[in-house]
């Protein structure tokens, strides 16, 4: 009896207390593993932070799990309140006018103000509308940088290029000293997107796609992207490149192992790096092709953004506001910097990771935001491509068709066009 | 003994339960009708009905294209080269699943010492998950760590799989195939067990050749087992392999090979365009109709029930 009075009172006393907490909101994302883990970390300090509101983050999968259960479940009116979107998702989220409320909207309308300023310059446009507003909170950023294999360049007796000229003339002295002189872990963002960024070209018509999705086409036959897919084939049979498929940890393990002197990864993969790499290394930005006009522009930030989904009430919407205000504080960012290895997304948190030394102790975390902090051109600010994951996989396909000797450049480079531009005309019908 | 036979056909007339209302029998058969209506037809409707729009994925607003979906699809070289594909996977997983299934099967049941030992080692494998089986022959044929990748080398062949066509399609049949050998061994082996030992006595008076004894009266007597597997695997083949080919292909096609069903997916979970995805599903529903017809039509008249 007593044992039931007793259960009685304690369940009791958690009903009074979930009733006095507050308003619950969800968070859908897509990072398992370390990243996971990480997120409700941020969940829980926001909740300790205040008593207002009570965020449960659920994670969903990968990025793109996360988009499709996003989709499904606003279809049958149970989206969550906030969703993590990555960079080629963008374009699916943003244009379906009414599925979000703009982040600067729902900032602006919770009475904090908002600063577009505050952002470094490569975070500042991938998730905003064509006139530049805020439509995701940008939320973990990542740049493609070049990690480098310090033995390697050591025993080869050479610096780490900073343009593609410079990686030709180093080389073969890398491959003579017994190495792969380079590997990357995914030709579409670092070899299409950010060669476009890098080097300042443009990507699509309709100013990237941001302008109108009506007609917009891809421009990938451009003869400079021709010339990069040329080298990469020529110096993969010459066995200055090596490529061991679309899969991310295919490419990067040869590095980890000590075998590669070069890896394209992403800068958010810095955090896993530190543990698996058997060999001591540095990273340095993308490189660039020093005989294009203009080159050496900022690269387009990879990564995802959160986005407040619509159909949710008032207080539910202020609480978004308020973990967005939360997580845009530069400790914040600066604590969820330190433990990825994304970039921080603002000037005052980079400043802030700059004063505390730590990028004196780990000076390769501090690559990716150089990168994205460079000047910007016409064409290193972001894209807004419908069904893009579709045209990712149409690339990925076309590019093992090059290595393989199955395609020349220029029929898969036009492959991709044709096909892409079918796709784009198609998501212009349903936007439309 | 004629008499006694007659009465038990009585009783069973006269056990034979009559519903007192119309209804009544409708009423029994309303849950499973239920759920079919709901798991299959209602789908069904649904995928063929977005066939004909252009959707917003999101659902707030959807163009009505016609055929422009189906158009899309069968004009694409990409869809065909997946179809062919799909069809030489189907046909190698099915065959060579069925043949070494048998093939165990008869050698388990000649096996008189340890036969609950064979049998289970060889039942076993069929309690892994599609995905796992995937991950282990992910494992396998790994480019870096793979012990049949090693073995390969050593006869002068550098598989790549995940990077070469025919190299990931030898392994995802390697690994689809192994993995419902235990299937359709579990079903030949019952099957064997169920034939007569007279018959099998007799045939071995009237014919010395063992394996002509296998040609002539086993597998005849086998063939209603046979032809029950024959769909099951080409099923198999077509639907259930997508855990594998998932894997195996770590959510990039890229330039690897991969099935009908799993194009649909990509397209339209990963793609995000359902009105598409919903042509190619309505599509393969159609290819599977004409297989089932075909099937049931053609190989099901030679098979023979007792």
């Amino acid at each position: 009896m007593l044992k039931t009075i007793s259960f009685a009172a304690i369940a009791l006393a958690f009903s009074t207390t979930t009733s006095l907490a507050a308003t619950n909101i969800t968070w859908w994302h897509g990072m398992a593993g370390r990243n996971g883990e990480v997120i409700n970390e941020v969940a829980q300090k926001f909740n300790v932070s205040q008593s207002a509101c009570a965020l449960t983050p659920v994670s969903k999968g990968t990025y793109e799990e996360a988009l499709a259960s996003g989709i499904a479940a606003f279809r049958s009116g149970e989206q969550p309140n906030i969703l993590q979107v990555f960079d080629a998702g963008a374009a699916t989220i943003i244009n379906a006018k009414g599925a979000v409320i703009p982040a600067e909207d729902l900032i602006t309308k919770a009475g904090y103000s908002f600063d577009r300023g505050a952002f470094i310059d490569g975070v500042r446009y991938f998730y905003a509308d064509s006139e530049g507003k805020f439509v995701g909170m940008p939320f973990n950023s990542s740049a493609p940088i070049m990690y480098i294999n310090d033995e390697a360049l050591k025993k080869a007796g050479v610096e780490a290029p900073k343009t593609w000229e410079e990686f030709e003339a180093i080389a073969p002295k890398l491959k003579e000293a017994g190495f792969i002189p380079l590997v990357q872990s995914q030709l579409t963002w670092q070899f299409t997107e950010n060669f476009f960024s890098r080097n300042n070209i443009q990507f699509a018509t309709n100013n990237n796609g941001y302008d109108s999705v009506v007609d917009t086409k891809l421009k990938v036959t451009d003869p400079n992207l021709e010339m990069m897919f040329e080298k990469l084939k020529a110096w993969k049979d010459q066995g200055y490149f090596a490529f061991y498929g679309a899969g991310w940890n295919d490419n990067q393990k040869v590095f980890e192992e000590g075998k590669a002197a070069l890896w394209i990864g992403s800068s958010g993969s810095f955090g896993g790096l530190q543990k698996t790499a058997t060999m001591p290394f540095s990273a340095t930005f993308l490189p660039y092709w020093n005989a294009i006009k203009g080159a050496g522009t900022n690269s387009f930030i990879g990564g995802a953004a959160l986005f407040a989904m619509s159909g949710k009430s008032d207080e539910e919407n202020k609480c978004v506001a308020d973990f967005f205000q939360f997580l845009t504080s530069p400790e914040v960012q600066y604590f969820y910097h330190k433990d990825t290895g994304y970039v921080a997304i603002t000037k005052a948190a980079y400043e802030l990771a700059q004063k505390d030394g730590y990028y004196k102790e780990k000076p390769v975390a501090e690559v990716g935001i150089k990168q994205l902090l460079l000047p910007a051109g016409d064409w290193s600010r972001g894209y807004r491509l419908g069904f893009y994951p579709q045209i990712r996989e149409i690339m990925e396909r076309e590019y093992g068709r090059i290595f393989s000797g199955e395609a020349t450049v220029k029929d898969a480079l036009e492959a991709i066009e044709k096909e892409g531009n079918e796709l784009l005309a198609r998501f212009a019908k349903t936007a439309g | 003994m004629r008499g006694r036979s007659k009465d038990q056909g009585e009783q069973a007339a006269a056990k034979r339960v009559q519903f007192a209302s119309p209804f009544l029998p409708y009423l029994f058969l309303a849950p499973q009708l239920a759920i079919i209506f709901v798991f299959f037809y209602w789908p069904s409707a649904q995928a063929i009905q977005s066939s004909f729009y252009l959707e917003d994925p999101f659902g707030f607003g959807s163009t009505f294209v016609g055929l422009t979906n189906y158009a899309d699809v069968l004009k694409s070289t990409e869809y065909f080269g997946i179809a062919r594909f799909t069809a030489i996977f189907t046909a190698l997983v099915t065959f060579f699943a069925l043949a070494i299934g048998l093939l165990l099967a008869v050698k388990a049941d000649g096996v008189i010492r340890g036969n609950a030992t064979y049998k289970t080692l060889l039942i076993w494998v069929y309690a892994i998950a599609p995905p796992a089986a995937g991950l282990i022959g992910m494992m396998f044929f790994n480019q870096h760590i793979g012990p049949l990748v090693e073995f390969a080398r050593w006869f002068g062949w550098d598989i790549k799989v995940g990077l070469d066509y025919f190299d990931t399609a030898f392994a995802m049949i390697v690994v689809a195939v192994w993995k419902q050998i235990p299937y359709n061994f579990i079903f030949f082996l019952s099957g064997l067990q169920g034939i007569p030992v007279s018959v099998r006595e007799a045939a071995a008076i009237d014919c010395r050749s063992e394996l002509r004894r296998f040609w002539t009266v086993i597998l005849p007597l086998l063939a209603p087992t046979a032809f029950f597997l024959l769909i099951i695997n080409v099923t198999y083949a077509l639907f259930d392999t997508f855990g594998i080919i998932d894997v195996m292909v770590k959510d990039k096609a890229a330039n690897n090979p991969i099935t009908l069903v799993y194009k649909v997916y990509m397209d339209g979970f990963r793609g995000n365009d359902l009105g598409g995805s919903s042509a190619q599903s309505v599509i393969l529903m159609l290819i599977v109709l004409v297989l089932t017809v075909f099937q049931f039509r053609f190989i099901e008249r030679r098979v023979h029930y007792n």
